[in-house]
C-alpha cells in the first residue's frame, strides 16, 4: 500500500534520510525504531507532505506522492498524528476533532466517525466542550489520535503518541490503536517504548542515523541481540 | 463639554477602532504578516463610500453593501498580487518582505488617493448628519450611534463565521497550527487567502463608517494603522470580541486623558497603553 525506495531528505546542508526503503501493506501495524535524532519523523513529515524530499519515491496505492500537497494526501486516505501532537490549543476537544473531518473523504462520515473516536476515548466525550489545553498529556494524545481518525484514513501515522505518558496511559493508547487496526486502517507507529511497540506490531523496522539497519517480524526484532542491547538495555 | 459626553463620544469612536483591528488581527494572526497598508484600506474604503454617495446618491450607511464586498474583492486581488508571495516564505523573509511590500503599498495607495481626490479633507454629509438624541445632560449624535451599532453587527458576524463556517473554523485552526491544519486536509493556502479577503473587507467597512461619521484624507492611513495596531495588541490575538472591547477601552481611555491633560494628548494615551501592556500583559487582555 504504502512503498518508499530510496528516500533521501535533508534540512539545508544537514542529511536526515539517506536511501531509506520500506513498506506498510494494507491492514499492517509496522513499527520503526530508532535513537533521537536518527530521522523518524522526517521520515514521517516526507509522507505526510509537510517535508519535501531530496531523493527517492514514495509510492501510495501505486501513485507517486512527492508533488501531492499535504492537505491532498489527507484525502487520500494517509494521516498523522505529529510528534508533540500539535493539537489546536484555543479550541474545544469537539472542535478539534470535527476539523478532522474537513477533508472531503471524512464529512459523508463524520458523525458515524466521532461515534467511533467517543467509543474509543470515553473520556474525550465527558470533555467534548472543554478547551483542549486544559486536557491532561493523555486526554490531548488521545484527542489527537481522535482528529486523525476523523480524517478516515486507510493509514494511520504515528509519531510517538506514548512520549511523556504515565505507563497506564502508554497501555491505553496503544490498545486503542490495537482496536483502530482491527477496524481495517494500517498503522505506521514511531515509538521509543520498544517493547510495547514489537509486541503489538506485526514488522518493524530499525531507523539509524537516516538509514534501515534493520527489519523483521516484530517477535524476530525482539529477540534480535542488536535491538535488545540498543534499545532494551541490559536487563532486558 | 462635560466628562460623560467626552466619554461617550471616545466610546463610539472606539466601536470604529475596534473595527479598524478585527482587520488587521486577522491577518496578523491567521498569516503571521503585520498588513502596515491596512490604514491605507480603510481610507480606500472611506473613499469607496464617498464615491457611492456622491455618484449614485445612495444613502451612507447602503454604500456598506457596496464597499463591502468591492473591499473583499480587493483583498482578493491584493492576495494574489503581492502576498501571497510573502507567506510562501519562512518567517525572517516573511517578516521582511511582508513590511516592504506593506510600505509600498502605503505609499502607493496614498498617491493613488491624492491623484483621485485631492488631499483635502472630505467626508460625506448626510440628511440625518445633525441628528442627537439627547439623555439627560448628554446628546447623542445619532450618525456616530449607528456606527457604533453597525461596527458591533460587524464583528458578532465575524464571530459567527469564525465559529460556525467550515472554512471559518479552518481558519482559526490555521491561525493556530498551520502544519498541524495541512493534517487535518485544509488547504491553508486558502485559509490565508481567505482571512485576507475578510480583513481587508472589513477595513473597507471601517473606512466607510469613517467617512461618514468622522472624515477622511488621503493621508489618514498612518494614524489608523497605528490605532489598529493599538488595539490588536491591547486586545491579544484570537478573539474578535475581545478587539472590539479592546477598540472601545482605547476610544474611552483617550476621551478621558484629552480630559484629564487637554486634546493634544490624545494620541499619546494610545501609545503609553501600548507600552504598558507590551510590559505588563504581552499577549494583551483578551489573548490566548
Ligand atoms: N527543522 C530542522 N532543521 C534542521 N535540522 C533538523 C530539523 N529537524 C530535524 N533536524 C535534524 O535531522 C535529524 C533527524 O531528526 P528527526 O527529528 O527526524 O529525528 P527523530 O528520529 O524523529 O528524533 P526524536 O526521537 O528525537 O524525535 C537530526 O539530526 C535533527 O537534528
Ligand atoms: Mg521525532
Amino acid at each position: 500500500m504504502l512503498e518508499i525506495r530510496d528516500l533521501v531528505a535533508a534540512y539545508g546542508d544537514v542529511r536526515a534520510l539517506s536511501g531509506v526503503t520500506l513498506s506498510v501493506g494494507s491492514g499492517e501495524i509496522v513499527a520503526l525504531l530508532g535513537p533521537n535524532g536518527a530521522g523518524k519523523s522526517t521520515l514521517l513529515k516526507s509522507i505526510a507532505g509537510l517535508l519535501r524530499p531530496r531523493a527517492g519515491a514514495i509510492r501510495w496505492e501505486g501513485e507517486d506522492l512527492r508533488s501531492v500537497g499535504a492537505h491532498l494526501i489527507v484525502e487520500r486516505g494517509l494521516a498523522m498524528v505529529p510528534e508533540g501532537r500539535r493539537l489546536f490549543g484555543s479550541m474545544t476537544v469537539e472542535e478539534n476533532l470535527e476539523l478532522g473531518a474537513f477533508a472531503a473523504r471524512a464529512r459523508p462520515r463524520k458523525r458515524a466517525n466521532l461515534d467511533r473516536v467517543y467509543a474509543l476515548f470515553p473520556v474525550l466525550s465527558e470533555r467534548r466542550r472543554q478547551i483542549v489545553r486544559a486536557l491532561s498529556g493523555g486526554q490531548q494524545q488521545m484527542v489527537a489520535v481522535g482528529r486523525a481518525l476523523m480524517t478516515n484514513p486507510k493509514l494511520l501515522m504515528l509519531d510517538e503518541p506514548s512520549l511523556g505518558l504515565a505507563p497506564r496511559l502508554v497501555r491505553s493508547i496503544l490498545e486503542a490503536l490495537v482496536e483502530i487496526n482491527r477496524g481495517g486502517v494500517a498503522v505506521f507507529l514511531v515509538e521509543q517504548n520498544v517493547q510495547a511497540a514489537l509486541t503489538l506490531a506485526h514488522r518493524g523496522y530499525v531507523l539509524e542515523a537516516g538509514r534501515i539497519v534493520g527489519e523483521g517480524r516484530g517477535a524476530d526484532l525482539l529477540r534480535d541481540p542488536h535491538v535488545r542491547r540498543a534499545y532494551l538495555g541490559p536487563l532486558a | 463639554m462635560i466628562l460623560a459626553q467626552q466619554l461617550l463620544l471616545g466610546l463610539l469612536i472606539g466601536g470604529i477602532y475596534g473595527l479598524a483591528a478585527a482587520g488587521l488581527s486577522l491577518v496578523f494572526g491567521v498569516l503571521k504578516v503585520l498588513n502596515v497598508a491596512h490604514g491605507e484600506l480603510i481610507m480606500l474604503g472611506g473613499y469607496g463610500a464617498f464615491w457611492a454617495v456622491a455618484l449614485l446618491g445612495i444613502d451612507p450607511f447602503a454604500s456598506l453593501l457596496l464597499v463591502l464586498p468591492l473591499s473583499l474583492l480587493l483583498g482578493l486581488a491584493l492576495y494574489w498580487a503581492l502576498f501571497g508571495f510573502v507567506v510562501r516564505a519562512d518567517e525572517e523573509t516573511r517578516v521582511k518582505n511582508s513590511l516592504l511590500i506593506g510600505f509600498g503599498l502605503a505609499l502607493a495607495l496614498h498617491a493613488l488617493a491624492v491623484r483621485l481626490w485631492t488631499a483635502d479633507e472630505r467626508s460625506i454629509i448626510t440628511p440625518y448628519g445633525g441628528a442627537v438624541i439627547s439623555v439627560g445632560d448628554l446628546s447623542i449624535p445619532v450618525v456616530r450611534l449607528l456606527s457604533l451599532a453597525l461596527a458591533f453587527a460587524l464583528i458578532g458576524g465575524l464571530h459567527l463565521l469564525l465559529t460556525h463556517w467550515r472554512w471559518g473554523q479552518a481558519i482559526r485552526a490555521t491561525a493556530d497550527d498551520w502544519q498541524a491544519a495541512l493534517l487535518t486536509g485544509i488547504d491553508v493556502r486558502r485559509a490565508y487567502l481567505l482571512a485576507f479577503a475578510i480583513g481587508t473587507g472589513l477595513a473597507g467597512a471601517a473606512g466607510t463608517l469613517v467617512s461618514i461619521g468622522y472624515s477622511i484624507s488621503p493621508s489618514i492611513g498612518l494614524e489608523w494603522t497605528l490605532k489598529a495596531l493599538i488595539v490588536v495588541v491591547l486586545a491579544g490575538l484570537g478573539s474578535m470580541i475581545g478587539t472590539f472591547v479592546g477598540g472601545l477601552f482605547l476610544g474611552l481611555a483617550e476621551a478621558a486623558s484629552a480630559a484629564a491633560f487637554g486634546g493634544p494628548y490624545r494620541e499619546v494615551v494610545g501609545l503609553v497603553i501600548f507600552v504598558v501592556v507590551l510590559v505588563l500583559r504581552p499577549r494583551g487582555l483578551f489573548g490566548r
